[in-house]
């Protein structure tokens, strides 16, 4: 066996090792382009999840400024850790509205009094219709609309504190 | 108190695999005669490691939440058999596991190692020492699975709901027993490299590791792709997924240094080779659990991807890989030329075997990590999925198993006998099967086809080597290569099958509607809620007939709350024929249910077969161990009592 032959090993070797360097120093890139990124909502109608708070449509999202559309549920344990952060969003200027997924008026009004209401709007989607027309697999989940209706963004999973920069960023850009 | 007693036990079994690095350092060189106190610290060392997984255990079993790690695992609730199994099915508990079955592997080795040279031995301690001193150093230093927490949570987390299954709860640690055994063959590798010594005495010092851990590899594997099938309600048995491909590259590997270990200990030949297998082996057992660790391929092993971890494993992995293919470079020009063989001989049958298996292990290495290397180097995202593996990899696979068949009957050193006389029969089956599956199904693809064909030919011909002789006085070892090689033809039977004949309806319906699959008449009888220990589901009863009688399913969505998931539990049917899969999806709002049914024909076989490759495997150790017992007996002079009373 020649010398070359002999060290073959240690050079595959080093190669894989330097790819999988090049991976732990370069993270896989988690963020989800929605396909729905540049397309208008969907058209629905919900009526109000609780008594004392509007109900919601798609024309609510296309009245001139950029909001943020929250698809959540009273029974999500997620959701709960997110309410924080929304509550941060809208201190800082967001206009957020909402859509309840498979909840009952009376758990809805029990979360946002024991987690906060940043909420302007929220619709019950009692079937998950507008959910699924959304393009939306599960809660909590968020997009960003823009001020003709158009999604111009769309976050999977809770919003956390870390991202909420991210998520201004993408309202202002809205604008 | 416990989880401190666990870590001073960990501290105290580090300090000793230095110290065993240190005289086995002294051995080689001469300095010192290490041979007695090596052996004690290695078994003290297991021991102490024996000691930290215990106080682990109990601390789950406790529940006790003021530890980090069962506070992030477990949860009051859980069912006792899964809070034994949340103490490994964690990252930290994991490397506890890892790095006790290390060094238990390395008391046994002290323990249980005659006949090899003192040198070897005492050098190969040394090699487990450095493989155990890294796996400390990382536990130590970077995940402590005893750390506190203060103040200690009212509730834990719990586990993850797809873990929560009996199948699942041994299929880690079984793995882990295969990969780390494969460590003694590393060591067994290195030591002799270093000391010169590359014999048959080695050879049959490596050969019941390698068994032994394949056996496990094989269970394991086996258990994790039954596992799959059932749970996670995709009715695929194999996904080629990067995980997977972990698990399957050191039983590649293994599968290939079991046949060329054999060489080695009956004949002394394929030295250097049988070398670089062993430290193949064990690498892809690292590689694995690097994979596996550090989340770096995406997978739907979802485990916590955490770049720091993955950092420490991959630097111990160059570092003991590297250092072996070094050694391998520099020391194997010493290496003596094993004995000749000629072109038609045992000997060239298993080299062609190796040959396939390699390359078979290349092809999956490769396509596992291509992906990683095209993004590497050009940016652009892809994956590699089964169509490559599957056409790839398939068609040698069945050709190696094609070549099982001979193999066996071949004679060592050469083969002048008419040997292939016996195969006309397997040959006459196996072209029946070709022209049955031509007239009975002749839109099957022509690689299921292959294979059904390949199976018809190996199920009769892995029983020659047990007729051309008396079966009852054949060695057990030979009877465990027949069921093994059985098992293979049986376990391609039940892939081909599954490929050629499965049926699939996906349906939304209404209680009370009727589906047709196969030969089957489903229908969806009713839906109830359910309840378990942690979990809620709902239920739906299915009453399946063709013809006479009437099977009942039950398929279910659970609901857990401890995290908050969903999973799929499918409900199947098993038969001689085949197998009922069903699974029951989400309702669509106006009163249907997504309803996902599958015919099987012979599915089973798969498993049946993985199970009868791993019997084959341990009726083979046993009966080597059995041998070497019986050989050993007449040598030791203090046995004479022994000798008088049987006469």
């Amino acid at each position: 066996m020649s010398v070359w032959l002999r060290l073959a090993p240690v050079v595959l070797l080093g190669l894989v090792i330097a790819a999988l360097v090049w991976r732990l120093a370069n993270p896989e890139d988690p963020t989800i382009r929605s396909r729905l990124a540049g397309k208008p909502v969907p058209e629905f109608v919900l009526p109000a999840a609780v008594p004392n708070k509007p109900a919601l449509a798609s024309t609510d999202l296309a009245k001139g400024e950029p909001r943020l559309l929250n698809v959540f549920a009273s029974w999500c344990v997620p959701c709960i850790a997110e309410a924080r952060v929304l509550d941060e969003l809208k201190r800082r200027g967001a206009a957020i509205d909402a859509i309840a997924i498979r909840d009952r008026p009376e758990d809805v009004a029990h979360f946002l009094a024991t987690y906060g209401d940043p909420f302007e709007r929220i619709g019950a989607d009692d079937n998950s219709r507008v959910q699924l027309a959304l393009g939306s697999s599960g809660v909590p989940e968020s997009f960003v609309v823009d001020g003709r209706g158009v999604i111009s963004y769309q976050h999977v999973g809770p919003i956390e504190p870390g991202d909420v920069p991210a998520i201004l960023a993408e309202l202002e850009k809205a604008k | 108190m416990i989880a401190e007693t666990g870590l001073a036990a960990l501290w105290l079994a580090a300090a000793l695999s230095l110290l065993q690095l240190l005289l086995s350092v002294g051995e080689l060189r001469g300095a010192i005669d290490a041979g007695r106190p090596i052996r004690s610290i290695a078994i003290i060392q297991g021991a102490l490691t024996l000691i930290a997984m215990a106080m682990l255990l109990l601390l789950f079993v406790r529940t006790d939440l003021s530890v980090a790690l069962v506070a992030a695992n477990s949860h009051s609730a859980k069912p006792f058999i899964y809070k034994l199994a949340g103490a490994w099915g964690n990252h930290e508990g994991s490397m506890l596991l890892w790095v006790t079955v290390l060094a238990l592997a390395g008391a046994v080795l002290a323990l249980a190692t005659r006949r090899l040279s003192h040198r070897t031995l005492v050098v190969a301690l040394g090699a487990q020492a450095a493989l155990a001193l890294g796996f400390y150093a990382f536990l130590l230093l970077a995940s402590n699975p005893f750390a506190r927490l203060d103040p200690a949570p009212l509730e834990g987390r719990g586990l993850n709901p797809l873990l929560q299954d009996p199948g699942l709860a041994f299929h880690p640690p079984t793995l882990y027993l295969g990969y780390v055994g494969l460590s003694v063959a590393f060591s067994l590798a290195v030591g002799a490299l270093l000391t010169g010594d590359v014999d048959r005495a080695l050879g049959r010092a490596m050969r019941p590791w390698v068994l032994g851990a394949w056996v496990l590899l094989t269970l394991g594997i086996t258990a994790g792709s039954y596992w799959a099938y059932y749970e996670l309600g995709w009715g695929g048995w194999w996904f080629w997924d990067p995980v997977e491909n972990a698990s399957l590259m050191p039983w590649l590997a293994a599968t290939a240094l079991l046949h060329s270990v054999n060489v080695l200990a009956a004949r002394g030949a394929l030295r250097a080779w049988t070398m670089m297998l062993a430290m193949i082996a064990f690498s892809m057992s690292m590689v694995g659990t690097f994979l596996v660790r550090s989340g770096i391929l995406t997978s739907v092993h979802s485990f916590a991807v955490d770049p720091q971890r993955g950092t420490f494993i991959l630097a111990l992995l160059g570092l003991y890989v590297g250092a072996a293919f070094v050694l391998f470079a520099l020391r194997t020009r010493k290496l003596k030329e094993g004995p000749p063989f000629e072109l038609v001989s045992r000997e060239s049958a298993l080299v062609v075997n190796n040959l396939l298996l390699t390359v078979i292990l290349g092809i999956v290495f490769f396509g596992t990590l291509y992906p990683l290397f095209v993004e590497a180097l050009s940016g652009d995202k892809l994956s590699v999925g089964p169509p490559y593996f599957n056409t790839v990899a398939g068609p040698l696979a069945l050709l190696l198993a094609a070549l099982v068949a001979v193999g066996p009957l071949l004679a060592w050193r050469k083969e002048r006998r008419q040997v292939f006389k016996p195969l006309a029969v397997p040959a006459l089956i196996a072209a029946s099967a070709l022209v049955i599956s031509l007239v009975a199904a002749p839109q099957i693809g022509w690689l299921p086809r292959l294979g059904l064909v390949v199976a018809a030919w190996l199920a009769p011909a892995s029983l020659l080597p047990l007729v051309v002789r008396n079966p009852w006085r054949t060695p057990l070892a030979t009877w465990g290569m027949a069921v093994a090689h059985l098992g293979v033809a049986v376990a391609i039977a039940g892939m081909a099958s599954d490929a050629a004949f499965t049926k699939e309806k996906l349906a939304a319906v209404r209680p009370g509607e009727t589906l047709s699959v196969g030969p089957w008449l489903v229908r969806f009888h009713s839906l109830a809620p359910a309840v378990g220990p942690n979990w809620t589901a709902i239920e739906a009863e299915l009453r399946a007939s063709r013809g006479a009688g009437v099977r009942v399913l039950k398929p279910q969505t659970r609901y857990f709350t401890d995290p908050v998931t969903e999973t799929n539990e499918a409900a199947i049917a098993t038969m001689p024929g085949g197998q009922l899969y069903t699974v029951i999806g989400q309702p669509d709002g106006e009163g249907r249910w997504q309803l996902r049914l599958w015919w099987k024909p012979f599915v089973a076989l798969i498993w049946l077969g993985g199970v009868l490759i791993a019997v084959g495997g341990l009726l083979a150790l046993i009966g080597r161990a059995v041998r070497a017992r019986a050989r050993a007996r007449p040598s030791r002079g203090t046995n004479s009592w022994r000798r008088e009373r049987y006469g």
